[in-house]
């Protein structure tokens, strides 16, 4: 019921969007210990504490509530990091075959992605009935702006506006892999690489699988071509998706091209570091680390409708006609719907 | 073709593996003779286990295998000797000989034998190697990205191939490979083991493999119902989930030293040199990748489910070989209080 009274106060004349995050963050919470359940009482509390202050014409005799409160939360704050911290330090946690760490992916990376995802890119996602709550999937979207940051803010979007949330779990090319840090990083947070085996291996276990099929044609274009989409691999995930009999979800992605605008390649560095480009932007290498700092665009993610798979007979992932007119469909339905996001947008950093 | 193996001939029983299937063995009654075959007498703790279980002391890289064969009228050979530790092999290059020049004459001898009707061979899940281009789980029809360069994963490699042309001499012997994820346990002795016991573990810096682990028990288990029923094909066998590298040396109380890739090698050296682990260049690589198999084809085809899963056999590991953390657990609890009672204390103070 707090819910009904805190929508109205974000409401900014931009779409609507579910923006009841805590709770769903919180109900997900895995091994949550004795300490954590023996302030749960008091967390229901503060939560309805925490919506309640958030509405200072109304609430004038509930704002007071709060005060007490506080010391609970950070009681509870305290107590989540201990157990967290006991956990780490012993090991007692599970990962899975692909090397997903779920307490790290929710103590960790979310927490560490989600001011970037609310604060700085202002990310508002459209469409999210469109995502199933449970079961396989196959999310594929458009790839732009240099570095990931796209796909880092989509496994935000699916985490935190679900109705239930839901771990993305992203192909990636092997040189994500090969990297120290970056590839240990990448399988801690359920990523893996994008192979036919790994795709159908968690599609038939029921995960929500994402995947960008332009690559490093997509992430590393030129400023100038953006929002035109590259060429979609050669429908390696559309067949994967068809012998699962999981459904696509186009996604479109408004914002990432203007977080890192790619001006310039240097070629020969890039050979020389073995990476597919080297990007000049207005900032970088201009200003060293600070221009690593994305440009603050306004971000909309759209999740477009589920196009079904299940209903092809068996056997049809190997006919290569209906794969490449489904990774069209796929293609064409994301491009449309960029330019309908474009044309709406007055301004990119703005909205 | 009667199920039930009447004579059965071991190799490799002066190791772990191989011991304790010939005294799994010889413990059965069906089993009308078991054959001990290796170049080293088992120990004499072995010898007693081993029971009525006969040991041949015979080097399997000999011809002599094959009069052994034929005048015992083995039926059932058990080829377990295949060994990756070459510090209870004598070198690496006596390592590569044993296994892979002793499987060929293993083999002609087999090839030769009209009484021998079934094989089961010992390999390893390293045939797949390990890299960054590799999916994330292996399936027994997934092939390697990059061939393993040297080392017991080579040999493994080349034994599988001359196993598979046997197969192809010998249509009417059914063959069971059996690729073995690393082996842990309380009593097993293993380049792993050895390296979890270190209490200063060495790791890539930068990297955390996943690491897939069978208990010695299941690992016995699965030679002795291969050996028993007639199961032909390639079998991955590995237990259930998987530990972080990182994740297993927190579990053991050990305390990691992160390693940049470069210096990798000068400290395998090290290590070698100083007698404590000896790592070829191909586990190092499954440091920085690690390796998860898919089981699937070994519970449905094979018929056999681990016991203990890899978590658990790396805690029977932990509990058996009486590995202390360096970090209480009881004092972490104890901090944790401390934190909380801060906690309380401070709005208060506001």
């Amino acid at each position: 019921m707090p819910e009904a009274r805190v929508i109205p106060l974000r409401s900014d004349g931009g779409r609507p969007r579910s923006r009841q995050r805590p709770a769903p963050r919180r109900a997900s919470r895995p091994g949550v210990g004795p300490l954590t359940e023996r302030t749960a009482a008091a967390r229901g509390l503060t939560e309805d504490g925490e919506a309640t202050e958030a509405v200072p014409s109304t609430g004038g005799e509930l704002a007071t509530l709060p005060r007490p409160e506080s010391s609970t939360e950070l009681e509870e704050r305290v107590a989540e990091v201990g157990e967290f911290l006991q956990r780490r330090l012993t090991g007692r946690y599970t990962v899975d075959d692909f090397g997903f760490d779920r307490d790290l992916t929710e103590h960790v990376v979310m927490p560490l992605l989600r001011p970037l995802y609310e604060r700085w890119f202002r990310v508002e996602t459209i469409g999210t009935e469109n995502v199933p709550l449970s079961g396989g999937a196959l999310l594929v979207a458009n790839h732009s702006g240099t570095l990931p940051l796209d796909a880092l803010m989509t496994t935000v979007a699916v985490h935190d506006d679900l109705a239930v949330p839901r771990y993305l779990r992203m192909l990636a090319a092997d040189l994500v892999f090969g990297l120290p840090g970056v590839g240990a990083a990448a399988r801690k947070a359920g990523h893996t690489l994008a192979c036919n085996a790994d795709a159908e291996a968690l599609l038939g276990a029921g995960e929500l699988v994402g995947v960008w099929p332009e690559g490093f044609k997509g992430i590393g274009k030129d400023f100038a071509d953006r929002y035109k989409l590259q060429r979609f691999g050669r429908g390696g995930f559309v067949s994967a998706a068809l012998r699962s009999g999981v459904p696509i979800i186009p996604c479109s992605i408004v914002g990432a091209e203007e977080t890192y605008p790619k001006i310039a390649d240097i070629g020969p560095l890039a050979r020389l570091l073995g990476v597919p480009y080297f990007p000049v932007t207005p900032t970088w290498p201009l200003l060293g680390p600070l221009g690593l700092v994305p440009l603050p665009s306004k971000w909309y993610i759209e999740f477009g409708e589920p196009i079904p798979t299940d209903a092809y007979e068996p056997g049809s992932a190997d006919d290569p006609m209906l794969v490449f007119n489904l990774t069209d469909q796929v293609r064409e339905t994301i491009q449309q719907t960029l330019y309908r996001l474009l044309a709406g947008r007055r301004n990119a950093f703005l909205g | 073709m009667s199920e039930a193996p009447s004579v059965v001939l071991v190799t490799g029983v002066s190791r772990f593996l191989g011991g304790h299937l010939a005294a799994r063995l010889a413990s059965d009654p069906s089993v009308e003779r078991v054959l001990g075959v290796d170049t080293t007498p088992p120990s004499r703790e072995m010898r007693r286990r081993m029971g009525r279980a006969e040991f041949v002391r015979v080097d399997i890289r000999n011809p002599l295998i094959g009069k052994v064969i034929s005048t015992a009228k083995v039926d059932t050979v058990v080829h377990a000797s295949l060994s990756g530790n070459p510090g209870q092999s004598g070198g690496r290059s006596m390592m590569m000989e044993m296994n892979v020049i002793g499987t060929m004459q293993l083999l002609a001898a087999c090839q030769r034998s009209d009484t021998v009707r079934r094989l089961v061979v010992k390999s390893t899940s390293a045939v797949y190697g390990a890299s960054s281009r590799d999916p994330a789980v292996f399936t027994e029809q997934t092939e390697p990205k990059a061939i393993p360069p040297g080392g017991y994963a080579k040999d493994a490699v080349e034994i599988e191939g001359y196993v598979r042309s046997f197969s192809r001499r010998r249509p009417d012997i059914p063959v069971t490979t059996l690729r073995f994820v690393n082996l842990i346990g309380p009593r097993i002795d293993t380049s792993f083991v050895r390296y979890f016991s270190l209490p200063v573990v060495p790791v890539v810096l930068g990297y955390d493999a996943r690491v897939q682990l069978l208990h010695e028990e299941d690992a016995v288990a699965v030679l002795e119902r291969a050996a028993a029923h007639d199961l032909p094909g390639v079998f991955n066998v590995g237990g259930d989930g998987v530990l972080m590298l990182s994740q297993a040396i927190r579990r053991a109380g050990r305390v990691p030293l992160p390693i940049p890739q470069p210096a990798v090698p000068l400290v395998g050296r090290f290590t070698r040199r100083a007698r404590l682990v000896d790592f070829s260049p191909e586990q190092m690589r499954l440091l920085n990748f690690g390796r998860v198999v898919d089981t699937t084809k070994l519970r449905t085809e094979f018929g056999f489910a681990p016991r203990w899963t890899t978590v658990q056999a790396f805690d029977d590991f932990v509990a058996g070989r009486g590995l202390r953390p360096i970090i209480d657990p009881a004092r972490l609890g104890r901090v944790q209080d401390a934190a909380l009672a801060v906690a309380r204390a401070l709005p208060s103070g506001t």
